[in-house]
């Protein structure tokens, strides 16, 4: 009964929509449905943040290793979402001036913009940031030449390397563009990579996926794979 | 002498705001917005001769003289009217930029709607209105413009279910090996040897996206296997809704292995939605705790190449799956293995080595059969079509033209 | 002479992170400008938006977070900046909970630089809408089922500019910044392909320029992908427009540029390298 009840739901739910696709009088459904999904979702975040709340006191009264971590974790989230909540530092809307909540929460001099601007943002450039670092490494220990397909890959990488660069195409300027040699220029060559070998992978492996996906929601659909429910 | 001065000056400031009125659009037509729900109409009309749009194409035109190089006064606007049959007022319902010429009224019922379209000047003035014109909406039950569609999508989706009823009926499927999955075992029962955790990572999208579903399907085979080897499984998630379902996952794999006591849903938890904090939070767990097997199975962004360079300098075996084809490159630069694309949709039904599950995988290929023929038909008609009469760019040519339109617009269409 | 090679296959990659900083971080700090030869994509993108007749409305969608802003900010203070010179009407939204904050920062630019753009006639800020793409399905039909007010919560009703506006469809031209998903492909699948009227062009992350490739040029006019085309784009700007370049700040991909230029080199430098000590150690680095 546990598996039928949501395998029922996703059935009807999903063939109907695929119907609804070629019958206009009943193609907004699917924004209906796209609603619910948000509506689904705000209870997911009740639901989130109750687990990590959870999670951090169980470390914390447990003083498992790193618990200072999670008290760290625990300020930040409840301060942030108190400051946001409360609208604390919010201007009234120009227009609603008498209402002292009709301002956006994050308005600009807000303690939550505040937390946005100064927190947030410094954080998630830097995470992103060490992207650039992994790369080098990566580069260092995976880019190498150990047979035909690897020496390949490396010899396309350096390529587009050098034709991203302002001075690269500089390498074969001596080549005038109206020449028949002039595919041999960097920037040509590297369009050619991207714009014909890229593309042409990259076509195939989505059409691959495109299928895949559709097999894939057929068996969620018809039931046949029923073990993101916790069963065969 | 005076009064024929004043009258002159009337006369001609007259003239010049006559002038300044601009010219109306027209030419006015309504007709039924095709494949709807019979609510919409379709108003289209000539631009207003004062148009700036009409200009610009004018000017390039040597042989028009009478529209002059500047406008003094252009249209910036056109404002649609409409009168609703017994009604006697017409009320505006909708405005559109200059240089556009149609409008689509909606919000409408079945009965009989008059319109028309009126020219809104720089200056603000506004041109008479244009000639009117009447339609009423048609419902149609069928969207035609995807018939086509709804074929392919029947062909596909029956043949997957043709196959999957053949192999329960008993047909015996072969599938090739799949490197990536072959060695999921192995790198479950490493860690077990070594008495560290595996780390499993559902993508960072939630449980509507179809990669999060194929990754939760490899979760549970994933989660079998620990069980069977009595290994710790670690199950950060980016969205509560995914962490409640691996919960589900997991559990039912261990029941279904045996050994329900070794459950603890404590190893799956939600982290945060945001995308470099759960990349913080997973790559400090790597450091920390050094998991020997590491699964990426979803849909990733940037963190791809963090999470494997990491785990990588910890000395984890790791095997990625993701339908993301930017992030391929990075996975299999980084990881030991890697399920591309369809692989990776392929991977539940090839762990659990159920015949109805591998007979979708068998469905897949009538669809790629189908578009291959496709692509072949279509490169072999462009490529004659072009040698024998070249003509414009992307719409084909000469005799093939007809047929490359009719598979661009009415077989693969919107 | 192999115990060197030896070590540097043993090298503790913290010798590599130096190595990008520096690489990263001295051509930022000289400021030093190279000059950019301009692709015709680029041109096309351009154009898309120069071509349109003054005063045309615009939909921006800003579709990413501030991890992304080093390489997305560059050219999205470029796009607002061209329709801003050419007094097109911007409309600002977001399907991403921390666009806001990049959409304030446009608007920021617009007050500073354009005192005379004023809010709800010249631009207006729609603000975020959860739903992921299905936002992008229903804008296209229904403008107002999601957007009845914008960010500050001011009915549209009572915004000028927002008068008229039933769907984006009315929208001559979208232009898209994004990092990821929901971005620019959905912006391309669901407004793009299915409605004949609108049209795209778009800016996107260096990585996730390979996917977005094959959707040019029939589904999409042209897209920048990373730094590089957006330095590209502040030249033609630049050309046009000489009275932006003297701005501050508006030829920060130029900047960035440099950075990039110095880096890839030192990408090259660091593969070569790693071959040539797989090859001196007989073979033993590396696995692939």
């Amino acid at each position: 009964m546990k598996r039928l009840v949501p395998i029922v739901i996703a059935s009807i739910v999903g063939f109907v929509l695929i119907l609804a696709k070629f019958i206009p009088p009943i193609q907004s459904w699917e924004e209906n449905v796209v609603l619910w999904f948000d509506i689904l979702a705000v209870f997911a975040f009740v639901l989130g943040g109750g687990n990590l709340i959870l999670n951090h006191l169980k470390k914390i009264s447990d003083r498992q290793a790193g618990w200072g971590f999670s008290v760290i974790t625990l300020v930040a989230f409840l301060g942030t979402l108190t400051v946001g909540l409360l609208k604390i530092g919010v201007p009234p809307n120009e227009k609603y001036l008498d209402y002292v909540w009709s301002g956006d929460y994050q308005a600009e001099g807000s303690a939550f913009w505040w937390v946005f601007s100064y927190v947030y943002v410094p954080l998630a450039s830097t995470m992103f940031a060490t992207l650039a670092f992994y790369i080098s490494s990566a580069a260092f220990r995976a880019f190498r030449a150990n047979n035909i397909e690897a020496s390949l890959l490396l010899m396309t990488a350096l390529l587009v390397l050098v034709a991203q660069t302002s001075s690269g195409p500089m390498l074969t300027d001596f080549i005038p563009d109206d020449s028949s040699y002039a595919i041999f220029k960097v920037e040509n060559i590297k369009g050619m990579l991207v714009n014909l070998f890229n593309t042409l992978g990259t076509r195939a492996i989505m059409i691959g996926i495109a299928l895949g996906v559709v097999s894939t929601s057929l068996k969620v659909l018809l039931g046949v794979d029923q073990s993101y429910l916790g069963g065969d | 002498m005076r009064i024929f001065i004043t009258l002159a000056i009337i006369i001609l400031s007259g003239g010049t705001l006559l002038a300044q009125q601009p010219t109306p659009p027209t030419n006015l037509k309504v007709a039924d917005f095709v494949n709807d729900a019979g609510d919409r109409l379709q108003l289209t009309w000539n631009l207003s001769e004062d148009d700036p749009a009409l200009d610009g194409s004018d000017a390039e035109d040597a042989s028009t003289e009478d529209v002059p190089a500047e406008l003094d006064n252009p249209i910036i606007q056109y404002r649609i009217d409409r009168q609703t049959s017994g009604d006697s007022e017409f009320e505006e319902v909708g405005t559109v930029d200059a240089g556009i010429d149609e409008y689509v009224a909606k919000e409408l019922e079945q009965q009989k709607y008059t319109f028309r379209v009126i020219a809104i000047a720089a200056d603000g003035s506004v041109s008479v209105p244009s000639e009117t014109a009447s339609g009423t909406p048609i419902v149609q039950w069928i969207d035609k413009s995807k018939i086509a569609f709804g074929i392919f999508m029947l062909i596909v989706c029956g043949s997957v279910v043709y196959f999957i009823e053949m192999a329960k009926a008993g047909r015996t499927l072969n599938v090739r090996k799949i490197a990536g999955l072959e060695a999921i075992e192995e790198a479950v029962g490493r860690a077990t040897e070594m008495g560290r955790d595996c780390l499993f990572v559902p993508g960072i999208q939630d449980i509507n996206d179809i990669q999060t579903v194929a990754g939760i399907t490899v979760l549970s085979r994933v989660a079998e296997l620990t069980a069977e080897y009595d290994a710790g499984l670690d199950v950060p998630t980016t969205r509560s809704l995914v962490m409640t379902t691996a919960r589900e996952t997991v559990e039912g794999a261990y029941t279904a292995a045996g050994r329900p006591d070794l459950y603890n849903p404590d190893n799956i938890y939600y982290l945060t939605d945001e995308q470099f904090g759960f990349v913080a939070a997973v790559t400090g767990k790597m450091v920390r705790e050094k998991p020997a097997a590491c699964f990426y199975m979803g849909a990733f962004y940037a963190e791809s190449l963090i999470f494997a360079e990491t785990a990588n300098t910890v000395g984890a075996i790791q095997i990625a799956g993701t339908a993301m084809p930017s992030q391929l490159p990075f996975f299999v630069a980084a990881c030991d293995y890697v399920l591309i694309g369809e692989e990776f949709f392929a991977a539940s039904a090839y762990l659990s080595g159920e015949p109805q599950q591998l007979g979708s995988l068998k469905g897949q290929d009538v669809g790629k059969f189908i578009a291959a023929i496709f692509l072949i038909v279509g490169a072999v008609l462009m490529t004659v079509g072009e040698f024998i009469s070249p003509g414009s760019e992307g719409e084909g040519s000469g005799m093939f033209r007809e047929v490359i339109l009719f598979i661009k617009d009415g077989l693969l269409g919107n | 002479m192999n115990t060197i090679w030896h070590k540097l296959a043993d090298l503790d990659r913290r010798w590599l992170f130096a190595l990008t900083f520096l690489a990263i971080g001295i051509p930022l700090l000289t400021g030093v400008v190279l000059p950019q030869k301009v692709s015709p994509m680029v041109v096309n993108v351009f154009d898309a938006i120069d071509t349109l007749p003054e005063g045309s409305s615009i939909l921006m969608p800003l579709d990413f977070d501030p991890s992304a802003e080093g390489e997305l900010q560059p050219m999205a203070n470029a796009f607002v900046r061209h329709c801003a010179e050419k007094k097109h009407k911007i409309y600002f939204m977001t399907i991403w909970p921390q666009g806001v904050g990049m959409i304030q920062r446009q608007i920021a630019l617009l007050k500073k630089e354009y005192p005379d753009y004023q809010y709800g006639k010249d631009y207006v800020n729609l603000g975020y809408r959860p739903g992921y793409e299905g936002v992008i399905k229903l804008i296209t039909s229904d403008l107002p089922k999601l957007y009845d007010s914008d960010q500050q919560g001011t009915p549209v009703s009572q915004i000028p500019m927002m008068q008229g506006i039933d769907n984006i469809q009315q929208l001559p031209l979208i232009v898209n910044v994004s990092s990821g998903d929901p971005g620019l492909k959905q912006w391309v699948q669901y407004a793009a392909t299915p409605y004949d009227s609108i049209e795209i062009v778009g800016g996107t992350t260096g990585v996730q320029a390979s996917t977005l490739y094959p959707y040019i040029p029939n589904q999409m006019i042209g897209m920048l992908a990373g730094i590089k085309p957006a330095a590209e784009y502040e030249k033609v700007m630049f050309e046009k427009y000489p009275e932006i370049e003297e701005r501050p700040e508006s030829n920060l991909a130029h900047i960035f540029m440099t950075s990039q230029e110095v880096a890839h080199f030192m990408l090259i430098a660091i593969i070569i390298l790693g071959n040539l000590v797989m090859w001196k150690t007989s073979g033993q680095g590396g696995r692939s």
